[in-house]
């Protein structure tokens, strides 16, 4: 994905210095990052002589694949002026659940012994249920997006560890790893599936009518219902395809790590909500695109992976990563030359 | 018009305020040109005008707020303290708002002292605050606790609070600006009968309304402005109500095209819009119809329920009973999509809150009821998007770099425009516009109403609720509305003075 996105970027990016127009303004939001990346990318191949070869790219975009898929998540749902913290609970307890309907119950499961299939279809009807609660919540009964994500966050992160006694769940069966273990062309399928949705989202987002109505619902929701998009219906259905993708995320992730702890997840919506913001989308709603969102994915991934390869003492490694998030936020804000809401 | 000659001029009392040759203009908008102000110590004074006339630009100059480009503000005879003298400016006038500057989850003993608690020892002396607090409201009649939360006051009394600081300061000359907007009948009479209160004690009110009623009630001397100009000043006991309202009209604004009592309204053929025995939140018993090619009017003050019924004929606002039919089918309660469907098309009340994404483009706003129907299972063709835009941006006359550009980039009447081209995007049958013309320049005002005209001619029928006497000139009726009921209906070629009459109930 990164390979072939490389390039084009910087084409589009000439092409936008030739026009002087407020819409080239507009657009170079999405491109801010690519600065902070190229010089990332020029410190990395002086770092590391193997930085920049295949195997390495292929252990970034594959170490990214599932962050992606809940930055995904967030953004859609930021994009329609909400937020969903629970997400990176979702994350944990999805597959959980999903194992442990297959699993006997001396390996950690309910002991219910499903088939494989409805075991991972479980895994995306759980992360679809916790999207439902949370559209219900925020969008009928009308309560603050931000604490009702995070009392869920909380919620499920306790009944996770509740339901597990705090082990770790493995011995899984083969297809909760096949999101990693499945490669095409070199990538494991997570990739694939990660730039598949980006594509389709980045689409939709753009040529379909529902893609549009989230940037109007998130701009001025009174203006989108006024003519005449159904706001609640769609920002409820925004919930759910954020939890189904955060499940997917996790699933992925399940696969990386071959387990899944109790902890799974734990922390990742701060990375999360700094991929989305670095990657242009902004808290306010309605502006942002999925393009700058995977930009500001693969920047974290392109840190995290320096890090590793400058054997920087692992002690230290979080300060950095903050220090790196905060030094990309201001690149991505000079560049941008708009201010971040 | 009518020129009066000075005497105004009451004996030799030297004016709490007076503005001289006061002009100032806003790049190539002239919001005052030469006006004077003079007000006497002890008089409620109005300043009357309709929306535009510079009212609120001389509020900020007697306030200290803007800088006249030229022109003098006295006080008491002496010149106005400096523009950075907020100290100064405060002891001398203070304007109590339509938006109130209270702050709600205070007290109102904060409220009063906010930002000069007093203190001791660095921190706040809460009993003196208290203390003086009461002394303040005892000092100026207003019956409220100062130790209630200011939020929780009616609005009445939160303007009286307001009052009460302003007069702590030391000023004697307050400036209310439309005080009566949000107030019911009863509320209004406490407010009158505590203004008089204090006139008695020595202050002196600029009283800003709308409500002609209002101003003979409580005022003594009356100045017009008009067109940034000052019209007249004259005592209130001396000038007839039809004078008034013939200053604050003035020449008929002459448009550059037909006025709707030059034509035929069509009698017969099926009814596009049929309106019957509606009943809502703030409307009862609302009645009417229109048929195609015919434009009807709805008038009346904001709270006379016009919204109401408008916002309920294009699906934006619940009703409780009666009907609405659209081409013969009916039309549910608050539900835009159906009204959409069943052909309706609207310019809602206030274009930043309903009418535009802000942060979109042009394009983008105006396909937006039509996004549906720009390509198959819902994809919209860029191409198709942007021949839509352009042909809305054509026919509109919207000034702009083009259809990607965002709507927040362009100017008032130019983003009108744009909310005018996305109730039409959709090809309506029923077109409602409320309030069309609201707070954009005399140029896009025309080229609104002319589209209005084009939109008749079409063959559609369309409902404009507005308070706006161009935006009723084009309508082949006008339905006027008080306290949710219709109470008048005037034929076009009704005269500005009768229309106003109707709706100010004198």
């Amino acid at each position: 994905m990164s390979e072939s996105s490389a390039p084009a970027p910087v084409a589009q990016r000439s092409m936008v210095a030739q026009r002087t127009s407020v819409i080239a303004l507009a657009r170079l939001r999405d491109l801010a990052l690519l600065p902070a990346l190229a010089v990332l990318l020029v410190i990395g191949s002086i770092i590391s002589p193997v930085f920049l070869t295949s195997g390495n790219i292929n252990t970034i975009l594959t170490s990214s694949a599932a962050l992606a898929l809940v930055v995904l998540a967030e953004s859609l749902v930021i994009i329609t002026g909400k937020f969903d913290l629970s997400l990176e609970s979702i994350y944990g307890i999805a597959p959980a659940i999903g194992a442990m309907v297959v699993l006997p119950a001396e390996g950690f499961g309910f002991g219910f012994e499903w088939p494989t299939a409805i075991g991972i279809l479980t895994v995306l009807i759980v992360g679809g249920l916790v999207g439902f609660i949370n559209g219900f919540m925020v969008v009928k009964l009308r309560l603050s997006a931000f604490i009702v994500t995070l009392a869920m966050l909380i919620i499920l992160r306790g009944m996770l560890v509740g339901a597990t006694h705090g082990r770790t769940l493995f011995d899984l069966p083969g297809a909760f790893y096949g999101l990693m273990v499945i490669t095409l062309l070199g990538l494991p399928l997570a990739v694939w599936l990660s730039a598949l949705a980006f594509a389709i989202a980045g689409v939709m987002l753009r040529y379909h009518r529902l893609g549009r109505a989230l940037y109007a619902i998130g701009g001025n929701p009174e203006a989108a219902r006024a003519a005449g998009i159904r706001v609640e219906r769609i920002t409820w259905g925004v919930y759910v395809l954020a939890g189904v993708l955060a499940a997917l995320g996790g699933l992925a992730i399940t696969g990386y790590v071959g387990a899944i702890s109790a902890n799974q997840g734990n922390g990742l919506i701060f990375t999360v909500f700094a991929a989305a913001v670095i990657g242009g989308i902004s808290l306010d709603g309605g502006k942002g695109t999925m393009f700058g969102a995977l930009t500001g994915v693969l920047l974290l991934g392109v840190v995290g992976n320096l890090l590793t390869l400058a054997q920087v003492p692992s002690f230290w490694i979080q300060a950095i990563y903050g220090a790196i998030i905060l030094g990309s936020l201001m690149v991505a804000r000079f560049a941008g030359g708009q201010s971040q809401e | 018009m009518l020129e009066t000659p000075e005497q105004a001029e009451f004996g030799e009392a030297v004016p709490i305020v007076e503005a001289t040759g006061v002009s100032k203009r806003y790049g190539a908008t002239v919001a005052l040109s030469d006006a004077r102000l003079r007000v006497l110590p002890g008089e409620s004074h109005a300043l009357v005008g309709r929306n535009g006339a510079g009212k609120s630009t001389l509020v900020g100059i007697l306030t200290g707020l803007r800088e006249p480009d030229s022109g003098e503000i006295r006080f008491h005879g002496e010149p106005a303290p400096a523009m950075a003298d907020r100290e100064g400016w405060r002891r001398r006038v203070a304007c109590v708002y339509q938006h109130s500057t209270i702050i709600p989850d205070l007290t109102v003993a904060e409220n009063l002292f906010i930002n000069r608690q007093p203190l001791r020892r660095g921190f706040i002396d809460w009993g003196t605050l208290w203390r003086d607090a009461r002394e303040v409201l005892d000092r100026w009649d207003v019956s409220v606790s100062e130790r209630s939360r200011a939020g929780d006051l009616r609005v009445e009394a939160r303007q009286l609070v307001e009052i009460a600081r302003a007069l702590s300061y030391g000023a004697r000359f307050i400036i209310l600006d439309e005080p009566t907007a949000q107030l019911d009948g009863e509320e209004i009479k406490r407010l009158f009968a505590q203004m008089r209160r204090l006139q008695a004690q020595g202050v002196t009110f600029l009283f800003i309304s709308h409500h002609l009623q209002e101003v003979y009630e409580v005022c003594q001397t009356v100045t017009v402005l008009r067109d940034a100009r000052h019209i007249l000043t004259a005592p209130a006991a001396t000038l007839p109500k039809d004078a008034l309202i013939e200053a604050m009209t003035g020449e008929q604004v002459s448009f550059s095209f037909a006025d709707a009592a030059n034509r035929k309204a069509p009698t017969e053929g099926p009814l596009a819009l049929e309106v019957s025995r509606l009943r809502g939140e703030d409307f009862d018993d609302v009645s009417f119809s229109v048929r195609p090619g015919e434009v009807i009017g709805l008038c009346g003050a904001t709270s006379s329920g016009r919204l109401g019924v408008a916002e309920a004929v294009a699906g934006l606002g619940p009703y409780k009973s009666g009907t609405i039919r659209i081409n013969g089918a009916p039309l549910r309660s608050g539900d835009v999509p159906s009204a959409l469907a069943l052909g309706v098309g609207c310019v809602p009340k206030s274009r930043h809150r309903q009418g535009l994404v802000l942060t979109q483009s042009i394009a983008d706003n105006v396909t937006m009821p039509i996004a549906n129907a720009l390509g198959p299972l819902g994809f919209i063709a860029p191409a198709r998007r942007a021949s839509s835009a352009k042909n809305a941006i054509e026919t509109l006359g919207v000034v702009t770099q083009g259809p990607d550009q965002l709507v927040s980039d362009l100017s008032g009447g130019n983003q009108q425009k744009v909310v005018m081209g996305r109730a039409l995007s959709s090809h309506p049958s029923v077109l409602v516009l409320i309030d069309p013309t609201a707070g954009v320049d005399v140029k896009s005002k025309e080229a609104l109403l002319r589209v209005i005209e084009n939109t008749r001619r079409d063959g559609r029928a369309i409902l404009v609720a507005s308070g706006e006497l161009e935006d009723l000139r084009v309508c082949d009726r006008v339905l006027v509305m008080r306290h949710g009921k219709v109470v008048a209906e005037l034929a076009a070629g009704w005269s500005d003075n009768e229309l106003v009459a109707s709706v100010e109930e004198i």
